[in-house]
């Protein structure tokens, strides 16, 4: 447990290193995320990686962990609601109006597009 | 030696102790009662927790500084947890090759219509330049939005707000919107709530369904990617 999160901290401080000296538009834990993936697939492919949290389901575990109560970190910045009660009262309605269209729109485009893209490449032409 | 329960609350009450305690107690029955409704999508544990640990920070008059002095240990694992969302794409590697397409071409148009269309609702709507600006990033992870709002000199408290916000009405709205629409592609539903509505939206589509929930954690992190490109781009183009 203590390696595993040892190893997932430690993808995500090599992926902060990597963003902040190289100056690049993207969130460290991100770049994180992609090295942990490839630590993985590597894992398959070297038998000689698979030592500590990467053998056993060490990791997997410690990620499914995390993974399984991740709704309950978004609560303190959530809360954070508190310090804009008087913005809110001024523009709350059209704030939240707007972020409700925004979210519905945005869930519609986003799974018409994948569909039309699924099923154009799986050769059948939607009729339009 | 404390006689006086006054001075044991004036103690309590600036210990990061109380405010974690608090953090996760109010979760843990938020999401006990959301069990109970069979994850009702009203019953969002977010939605629910926020409100009332709110309204409890403003009938004892404490300040969101103290109280995050107690609740930054759980908002730290925002971080951790996005590196974690590599397990499930790594065991779903299979699925998620078949899909590359789909999922690349809905994340340029679906990132897009998350930013032009709240940026251009907000100008229709009138409201000043620092709050369109604020609300540009709000389909993207907490940390992530709230540096791009940083870095467009607008207020990244702000963003947090409308990125929960986001989120919760992404998570509560997804199910029954999907279900009306006839859509029963679990990868494309779980691919546009991780977009559109981030890690709650995320979390939300791992309690319906494994293979939502993995589209949606891809969605989320490539979303992260691209939208931190795309917010400059759109502001410059958009914003008067």
């Amino acid at each position: 447990m203590i390696a595993s999160l040892s190893l997932i901290l430690l993808c995500q401080l090599v992926g902060e290193i990597f963003v902040h000296s190289l100056a690049v538009p993207v969130p460290g834990p991100v770049v994180g995320m992609m090295l942990l993936l490839i630590l993985l697939l590597l894992r398959d492919r070297f038998t000689r990686l698979a030592h500590g949290p990467l053998q056993g389901n060490g990791v997997e575990a410690g990620a499914k962990g995390l993974l399984a109560h991740l709704s309950v970190l978004f609560v303190p910045a959530g809360v954070g609601i508190v310090q804009k009660l008087d913005l809110l009262a001024e523009h709350g309605i059209a704030i939240a109006a707007i972020l409700a269209i925004s979210v519905v729109v945005t869930l519609l485009v986003t799974v018409a597009t994948f569909l039309l893209v699924g099923r154009f490449m799986a050769g059948n032409r939607p009729a339009t | 030696m404390n006689s006086n329960p006054f001075s044991l609350w004036v103690y309590l009450s600036q210990t990061p102790l109380l405010w974690l305690t608090v953090t996760l107690l109010v979760y843990a029955t938020a999401d006990a009662l959301s069990m109970a409704s069979g994850r009702h999508p009203f019953a969002n544990p977010v939605f629910h927790s926020m409100w009332v640990i709110a309204a409890f920070l403003l009938v004892t008059g404490t300040s969101y500084t103290t109280y995050f002095s107690g609740a930054q240990f759980v908002h730290f694992l925002l971080g951790p947890a996005t590196v974690a969302l590599a397990v499930p794409l790594y065991e779903n590697r299979r699925v998620v090759a078949s899909a590359i397409l789909p999922m690349l071409v809905a994340l340029a148009v679906g990132c897009a219509t998350a930013i032009v269309s709240v940026v251009l609702l907000a100008q229709a709507l009138g409201l000043p330049r620092s709050v369109v600006l604020s609300l540009a990033p709000k389909s993207v992870t907490a940390g992530v939005a709230m540096g791009i709002s940083e870095s467009l000199g607008a207020d990244a408290s702000l963003t947090a707000v409308a990125v929960i916000l986001t989120g919760i009405m992404g998570a509560m709205i997804v199910t029954p919107l999907m279900n009306r629409m006839g859509i029963t592609d679990f990868r494309a539903r779980g691919f546009a709530v991780g977009l559109a509505s981030h890690g709650i939206g995320t979390a939300r589509a791992f309690q319906v369904d494994a293979v939502a929930g993995v589209f949606a954690g891809i969605a989320m992190s490539l979303n992260a990617l691209v939208t931190s490109l795309l917010v400059p781009l759109a502001v410059t183009l958009l914003v008067r």
